[in-house]
């Protein structure tokens, strides 16, 4: 009744492919971490539900593409180089959603229809400009890869995945040692009380949501650096990060890591035993799993 | 108006809609047509969780695309007619909405909406795996070139779906105006109120789920007949997610003349821009549309409509001194 054409289907069970399968799925976890990362900010901090976070970090895999092809650019620099771009679209775009539903107070309906059709016109805009071939970039470190007795690392996934962990660490002391961090924390708690500290809210969760988008841009670098990219990956990455991100107790960037790398464990586990058709299902299981048993996540405040 | 009434209305201009179609003699409106009228379906389906209770659900393709691979998984089982199948569909699509709320509505609106996007994955990874309707590589269906009094049978098709957006529209407006409803309404605007007034809010909102699934169940599984080639890709296309959310909200959510209107107007401004331009830029456009009225008309047309009114009240309504908007009223 089922498919039984994954690799590794029927093969006896192989310690060498676990212990691959667990390290493959630690280096994707970081990527995912730093995917995540963004929606950490703005849904688990801001609680602005941005479901096109995703489509976003298409975009910035687009541009990182675009870059790279034209300029011969690093695709990790050109898109450090986009970041301010794409902080003051995160900026603008938290106005709107501000000036018109926050506001308002009809952020829940409307406001997720708006982010949606953000996701759609995002999406629809690349295949019709890009069409829906893959695409993928050219950097020395895509190819090669370093083994280590059993294990296997290609250093396509290795880069990423160092430059998540910096960034992921970047963003916490961000968070944790700077004044906009900690007022970015604060609003989250409470607004009025930072009203009073004389700093404007609106102002703070408008950097906030910049930072958010501006980490889009990174991430979607590193996606087309480990895999070919076309307009409708982004859709897969949407039920993964908000999994991620509610597993990991919304919000907290540690959190995040372990959560990240809790399900890119399962997952590549269950790619490398059962086949790669049966992979996106296990995140979204791992998110109705923790919607239903535990919804405030791993190491949720 | 009595319900009994407006489903008699509603059946004459739906008969007056397929006359006229048959008369136009082109087997096209018939095409074009179906699809309007599965998005009337859709939206209105949507608009009873969505528009009543305020939960927004993203998967409206997961519940669509169950419908159609039911009908497909019977048809390869023992092909039966299609009312059967829509039922069928509908009992599938129902149950599975009934058991997604069951996981997912004790939390709030957000994770609810997510927790729908992540089904539709889930969904549709199972359909992938599922050989037996045909995997990813998808499912012929045959039908047949004719059937007896009606001649091609679009026209079959066509007939069906216009007596589901009949039955669709006719159970919005029951469920509108009966005390469900009005339950459905406390969720909306205050559930934590509600639920302190003894409205059973749980209960209410499986009931909503379970018929808006349903619903939606029911117009998909004519589809493998529509289309004749069934593929996990496009019978959980986002473009039926994104229409199905549009349409109500360019209508307007508050009442079931809303999605009718939305689904009406978006439905053939999309058949006319595929023929026109292209199926890629349509697409583009629901996505403007969607963010444009949201922001700048979050009621949507009906809520225009009313503004429209309510500002030349003397003009067009003459009961100024009921309206309780105007200005002077406690309100």
């Amino acid at each position: 009744m089922y498919s039984c054409s994954g690799p590794g289907w029927g093969m006896i069970f192989s310690f060498d492919l676990l212990v691959n399968a667990i390290f493959s799925g630690i280096l994707i976890g970081a990527f995912y971490a730093a995917v995540t990362a963004g929606v950490s900010l703005s849904f688990g901090i801001l609680d602005v539900v941005n479901i096109a976070h995703p489509a976003f970090i298409i975009l910035g895999s687009y541009i990182a593409y675009v870059i790279n092809a034209r300029l011969g650019l690093d695709p990790i620099l050109a898109s450090i180089i986009v970041t301010p771009g794409f902080y003051v679209l995160g900026a603008g775009i938290y106005q709107i959603y501000y000036a018109s539903f926050e506001k308002r107070g009809q952020e829940s309906l409307r406001g997720l229809a708006f982010f949606f059709g953000l996701l759609f016109i995002t999406e629809v805009s690349l295949v019709l400009y890009f069409g829906v071939d893959y695409r993928y970039v050219e950097a020395a470190y895509i190819g090669p890869t370093w083994h280590l007795g059993a294990v296997d690392i290609p250093l396509r996934v290795l880069v990423p995945c160092v430059v998540s962990l910096l960034l992921i660490a970047a963003l916490q002391l961000l968070l944790t040692r700077t004044f906009v961090g900690r007022a970015i924390m604060a609003v989250a708690q409470d607004q009025l009380a930072l009203k009073l500290m004389a700093v404007d809210p609106i102002r703070i969760k408008r950097i906030a949501f910049g930072i958010s988008i501006a980490t889009a841009s990174l991430a979607g670098a590193f996606l087309i650096i480990i895999q070919p990219v076309e307009p409708s990956v982004g859709r897969e990455y949407i039920g993964r990060v908000f999994a991620i991100c509610v597993l990991g107790g919304m919000g907290s960037l540690p959190g995040t890591l372990i959560a990240a790398m809790l399900i890119g464990i399962v997952e590549s586990v269950t790619s490398t035993f059962y086949g790669p058709s049966w992979a996106p299902a296990v995140s979204f299981g791992f998110l109705l799993l923790t919607l239903a048993v535990r919804p405030a996540g791993l190491l949720g405040r | 108006m009595r319900s009994d009434l407006f489903l008699i209305i509603c059946l004459i201009v739906a008969g007056v809609v397929f006359a006229a179609a048959v008369l136009l003699g082109n087997d096209y409106y018939f095409f074009a047509g179906y699809v309007v009228l599965q998005y009337v379906v859709l939206s209105t389906a949507w608009n009873i969780l969505g528009g009543y209770c305020g939960y927004v659900n993203f998967g409206s393709a997961a519940f669509f695309a169950l419908g159609a691979y039911a009908a497909v998984a019977v048809h390869r089982f023992n092909p039966l007619p299609i009312p059967v199948l829509v039922l069928i569909g509908g009992v599938v699509s129902g149950i599975v909405g009934f058991g997604m709320g069951y996981l997912t509505l004790r939390l709030r609106g957000a994770f609810f909406a997510i927790a729908t996007l992540a089904l539709a994955v889930v969904l549709q990874t199972l359909v992938v795996n599922w050989e037996y309707v045909g995997g990813s590589r998808g499912a012929y269906i045959v039908r047949p070139e004719a059937i007896a009094p009606l001649g091609s049978y679009i026209r079959y098709l066509f007939l069906i779906m216009l007596l589901l957006a009949v039955g669709a529209i006719t159970a919005a407006r029951l469920i509108e105006r009966s005390r469900l409803g009005y339950g459905f309404a406390t969720i909306r605007d205050d559930e934590l109120a509600a639920e302190a007034s003894g409205v059973p809010t749980l209960r209410l909102k499986l009931i909503a789920t379970t018929i808006s699934g349903a619903l939606m169940g029911m117009a998909g599984a004519p589809l493998p007949y529509y289309i004749g080639f069934l593929q996990p890709s496009s019978a959980f296309g986002l473009d039926y997610a994104v229409n199905s959310i549009a349409m109500p909200l360019i209508g307007g959510t508050t009442s079931w003349v809303g999605p009718l209107i939305g689904a009406v107007l978006l439905g053939s401004l999309q058949q006319i821009a595929t023929v026109t331009i292209s199926s890629a830029v349509n697409l583009l456009i629901v996505g403007f549309l969607l963010v444009g009225f949201v922001i700048i008309a979050p009621n949507g047309i009906i809520g225009l409509v009313h503004r429209y009114i309510r500002h030349q009240p003397d003009k067009l309504v003459g009961r100024r001194h009921v309206n309780i908007d105007a200005p002077g009223s406690t309100r």
